[in-house]
């Protein structure tokens, strides 16, 4: 079976799916996809277990023929950079469906469905080294996601369901011409290890890399293809935000990983600088714009763009630090955001109300939510200790030894970081004003039951259990990094020499 | 006129065609109003008795009737689209014609003798057959546009197609006089070799190129020869309506290579322009003034104006993909249209088929398998992977961009991300509105088949195109 590992990891999910097709009762609904999401969670670790960090070379290969007659491979593979996501997918995968246990009320088997085929297509475009069936998977996601925000989403779910679909689709229509004349520039095949070493005239590299930024930045977001996020964020529901800010903000900053700069080193290198300014004014910007929010979910939409700032600084530093740093960011991004995200849920099924000056009794009346917030606030501000911390740290390191300056910016980003999220957690935990009864504090047992306006009770057994899930990676990353940097270290040597090597050739289109 | 065993043995699928349809049209006299069953189901089996014979008749390449009428793959590939269209289209007229009361004999034996023209179109070697052939696919079409004798939509809609339709004929006609005029012969492999000996030439026949394009322009419905399309569309009996937006269609795409790229494709400097004009204009205004639609036919109307410029793009191309691509999007094409129709005609509310847009709110809450058979056919048409009609812009921007049309090809990508919008709209109606009223669906046997097979043909011609790719590669090898 280990020779079709990465198959399974990812159609497994679909084919739950298939199978929900023919269940009526809703309660084996969401057990069946509970038990598809941690049975596709389980054979995904075998790819950490087994997979030799020694080399740079695709492991867990798998090639057949698929489309001869355009020259087109069923083939798949994971590297350093690319198994650490399939894993935080498959993971991440099982909190989506905790999150929407008791969120998603009606058309629960629809919607089960609908994130399962999501899975089956973020863990393919991960996996995926023919650049067709890379964008087959990409294109796949819009169906399925689409789906999630405009069926269950908030108030506002079409608008903000048909601007996600059409941003994304406008930014990736042009990558598939910029992956076509890859095809012919590089003698017909969409083979990714083969383009990535064929040589491209420094012209040709400025336009495919351009036409694959657009796609990429869309979907990163970068500044400023930004908008469409904070809408999608707001009217999501709880899965639909963590995969959103889990998985599908990595997709873009993974394509530039594995496509933009390894295959347009020339045109990646003179972009380079271009590309960090918009990075850096995203780390700004999305933290003053987090500053001012008052709803919950914006705001960490807005911190979102603040981060993923960092990774997109992180990767165009081209140096070892700065690359490692935006990967693990990027692995903790996804475990801290989709945390957030479920806390925001969880209080939301509460007290239908996502605005942050509603709460303000969080500490007294629900104690332990109140401490699963403060870690998660913490890791997202990169608190030492916590995951956040080693990411920004080696993104810093990687910023200083390319040039000094950047860090300035980067330290304003962190200094506001830390504002907002402090804020944020002041106002939930103990309200504007700071008396009341905010006092007896954070650290009281049971569930303080005053008679509010709103039922609130704390979390139950199952969302404990997705949280804890969640805290142990934010200090295992913290406190062991190690372990999650050994998987990139040689590829992403090899990253940086991909980059670095000068490719133009005079042929080409 | 001489003609040999071997030209009978060529024409065989039309005869068989044109003889049932006439022989239909006897039976149809003596079968009793209430089973005009029968006479469909006559006409299947011709079809099917013409299917058969084009299926022992492929791999042979020939010309018959001193080269009016060629026998090749590139036909039978086209010939079977036909022949797809024209059972689907039966099935799904079934009950639509006991419901609008309209069940008449006729009906089928004017599909036949229609699908009989397209196979000649689709054969012609000849500007002339290619002419016969096209008269006979749109003579029949009139009559069946305007089948709704007590609709007054579907009265204007055929007295306009038949002026239109005329009308273009005539002008395709007098392009045919210019170049015969200028190059001395209607034969299409003459014309090739006349432009190459340099004899034909000139403006007159650039004349008569340019009106060849105006001609076939209306005939795809593109623009700016469309104005005719959607009021033919909304108005015509909603299984004519499918059956005109695939099969004539895809038959004036097969004559249209013809002409341009076996007769004309030395000229290829004169009529590129005026194609690539017709197709960047067709994608612009089909997609934009489909968003702004409120009745779902004419959304597909404007939709297939769309479809047209795309398709026309491989023309453009003029290579052999370009030729597989058009090919192979006129096959995806008509099993993603053909579904969508028979769901219009499935879908009831208020007594009146899925016409209205608005009347899909709410769909999917009580029918969620019909909803999401639609889904797939909405996104295939907005060409979102892994549906067919992916692969079929696939293939036509790969043809495209090997040419080294760049351009074209990010004003089609564009504009395929402005079609987009109406169709998710419609998948929004179904999934994310409450329904205001209760649906009642037809239920039909013959529907069901023909949704079973185009939402399996879309799923496959997606998931695993390659078998349908290169028979559409070895057919336009043939050509």
């Amino acid at each position: 079976m280990s020779e079709h590992l990465l198959s399974l990891v990812i159609f497994l999910p679909l084919l739950g799916a298939a199978l929900l097709l023919f269940i009526r009762d809703e309660r084996a609904i969401r057990w069946i996809a509970l038990a598809v999401a941690v049975a596709d969670f389980a054979v995904s670790i075998p790819l950490l277990t087994g997979f030799d960090s020694s080399t740079h070379k695709m492991q867990f290969v798998e090639r057949y023929e698929w489309i001869p007659s355009f020259n087109i491979f069923y083939y798949l593979g994971v590297d350093g950079i690319s198994v650490l996501f399939i894993f935080l997918t498959a993971f991440l995968g099982v909190i989506c469906v905790l999150a929407s246990w008791t969120g998603i009320k009606h058309r629960v088997k629809e919607f089960m469905i609908s994130l399962l085929a999501m899975q089956t297509a973020m863990l393919g475009v991960f996996a995926a080294l023919d650049l067709l069936l890379f964008y087959l998977f990409w294109e796949a996601m819009l169906i399925p996601m689409y789906l999630i925000i405009g069926v269950w989403g908030g108030k506002n779910r079409i608008y903000s369901a048909v601007k996600f679909f059409l941003y994304t689709l406008a930014g990736s229509i042009l990558m598939l011409v910029g992956i076509i004349a890859m095809y012919y520039a590089a003698g017909g095949t969409f083979d990714i290890p083969t383009l990535m070493e064929h040589k491209y005239s420094f012209v040709f590299q400025i336009w495919v890399f351009l036409a694959f930024f657009v796609a990429f930045a869309v979907k990163v977001p970068m500044v400023p293809f930004h908008t469409w996020l904070p809408d999608a964020h707001v009217e999501a529901p709880t899965a639909g935000s963590i995969i959103l800010a889990g998985v599908l903000l990595k997709l873009g900053t993974y394509g530039f990983l594995r496509f933009s700069v390894p295959m347009f080193p020339d045109a990646a290198r003179y972009l380079a600088t271009p590309i960090i300014i918009i990075s850096l004014v995203a780390i700004i910007y999305g933290a003053f714009l987090a500053l001012a929010q008052k709803d919950l979910k914006k705001l960490i939409a807005y911190s979102s763009i603040s981060h993923m700032g960092f990774v997109t600084l992180g990767i165009f530093l081209f140096n070892k630090n700065g690359v490692e740093g935006a990967i693990l960011q990027m692995f903790n991004h996804g475990i801290t955001t989709s945390a957030l995200f479920f806390c925001v849920g969880l209080i939301y099924e509460r007290t239908h109300t996502r605005e942050i000056s509603a709460y303000g009794w969080g500490a007294s009346r629900v104690p332990y939510y109140t401490t699963f917030l403060f870690i998660f606030s913490l890791a997202s501000l990169g608190f030492p200790g916590t995951n956040g911390f080693i990411g920004e740290l080696l993104i810093a390191f990687g910023a200083f030894e390319a040039y000094q300056p950047y860090l300035i910016f980067l330290l304003i980003g962190i200094v506001f970081g830390a504002a907002y999220m402090l804020f944020m957690f002041k106002r939930m935990a103990y309200g504007a004003d700071s008396h009341g009864h905010g006092g007896q504090g954070g650290h009281g047992g049971g569930h303080g039951h005053d008679d509010h306006e709103h039922k609130v009770w704390d979390i139950d057994l199952r969302e404990a259990i997705a949280l804890f899930a969640l805290l142990v990676f934010v200090f295992w990353v913290g406190f062991h990094p190690e372990d999650f940097l050994n998987y990139m270290h040689v590829s992403v040597s090899r990253f940086i020499e991909q980059a670095n090597v000068i490719k133009i050739s005079a042929s080409g289109l | 006129m001489f003609f040999s065993a071997a030209d009978i043995f060529a024409v065989l699928p039309e005869m068989v065609i044109s003889g049932m349809a006439c022989l239909l049209l006897l039976v149809d006299l003596a079968v009793p109003q209430r089973k005009k069953g029968l006479v469909a189901l006559l006409s299947v089996i011709s079809v099917l008795a013409a299917a058969f014979l084009t299926f022992s008749l492929t791999g042979v390449d020939t010309k018959a009737f001193s080269g009016t009428f060629v026998l090749d793959d590139y036909s039978a590939f086209f010939k079977l689209i036909f022949y797809i269209v024209t059972v689907f289209t039966i099935f799904i007229s079934l009950r639509y014609l006991k419901t609008e009361e309209i069940n008449m004999g006729e009906y089928y034996v004017l599909m036949l003798f229609s699908l009989s023209g397209m196979m000649v179109m689709a054969s012609g070697g000849d500007l002339l057959t290619i002419y016969l052939g096209l008269e006979l696919t749109a003579l029949p079409i009139y009559a069946l546009v305007g089948f709704l004798q007590h609709d007054r939509k579907s009265n204007e809609a055929a007295m306009k197609y038949v002026i239109l339709g005329a009308f273009s004929s005539a002008i395709l006609l007098y392009g045919i006089s210019l170049i015969y005029g200028t190059a001395g012969t209607t034969d299409l492999a003459a014309i090739a070799e006349a432009i190459r000996s340099g004899k034909a030439g000139g403006t007159l026949f650039v004349v008569g190129i340019i009106m060849l394009v105006a001609g076939f322009g209306f005939k795809i419905a593109g623009f700016p020869f469309h104005m005719w399309a959607p009021d033919a569309y909304e108005g015509a009996p909603t299984p004519i309506t499918a059956f005109m937006s695939a099969g004539p269609k895809a038959a004036a795409f097969a004559a249209i290579m013809r002409v341009f790229l076996e007769a004309l494709y030395p000229a290829y400097g004169s009529w590129e322009l005026a194609i690539a004009a017709v197709a960047v204009g067709s994608m612009v205004v089909g997609n934009i003034t489909a968003i702004m639609q409120t009745s779902l036919k004419r959304m597909l109307a404007y939709s297939s104006i769309g479809h047209a410029g795309y398709a026309l793009l491989g023309v453009v191309a003029g290579t052999e993909e370009g030729i597989a691509g058009v090919m192979f999007y006129m096959l995806v094409y008509t099993f993603m249209n053909l579904g969508i129709f028979a769901m219009i005609i499935m879908m009831r509310r208020d007594g009146a088929n899925g016409d209205q847009i608005s009347h899909w709110a709410g769909f999917a809450k009580s029918n969620k398998v019909a909803a999401l058979v639609m889904l797939v056919f909405l996104f295939s048409l907005a060409g979102i992977p892994p549906t067919a009609g992916f692969m079929a812009k696939f293939y036509v921007f790969m043809a495209l961009i090997h040419k080294g049309m760049i351009g074209l090809a990010v004003v089609a990508a564009l504009m395929s991300a402005v079609a987009a919008y109406f169709y998710i709209r419609v998948v929004m109606l179904m999934y994310m509105r409450e329904p205001e009223k209760e649906f009642s669906l037809v239920r039909s046997w013959g529907i069901y088949c023909v949704l079973a097979v185009a939402l399996a043909a879309v799923v496959v011609l997606g998931i695993y195109p390659d078998y349908f790719v290169s028979l559409a590669n070895r057919a336009a090898f043939s050509l």
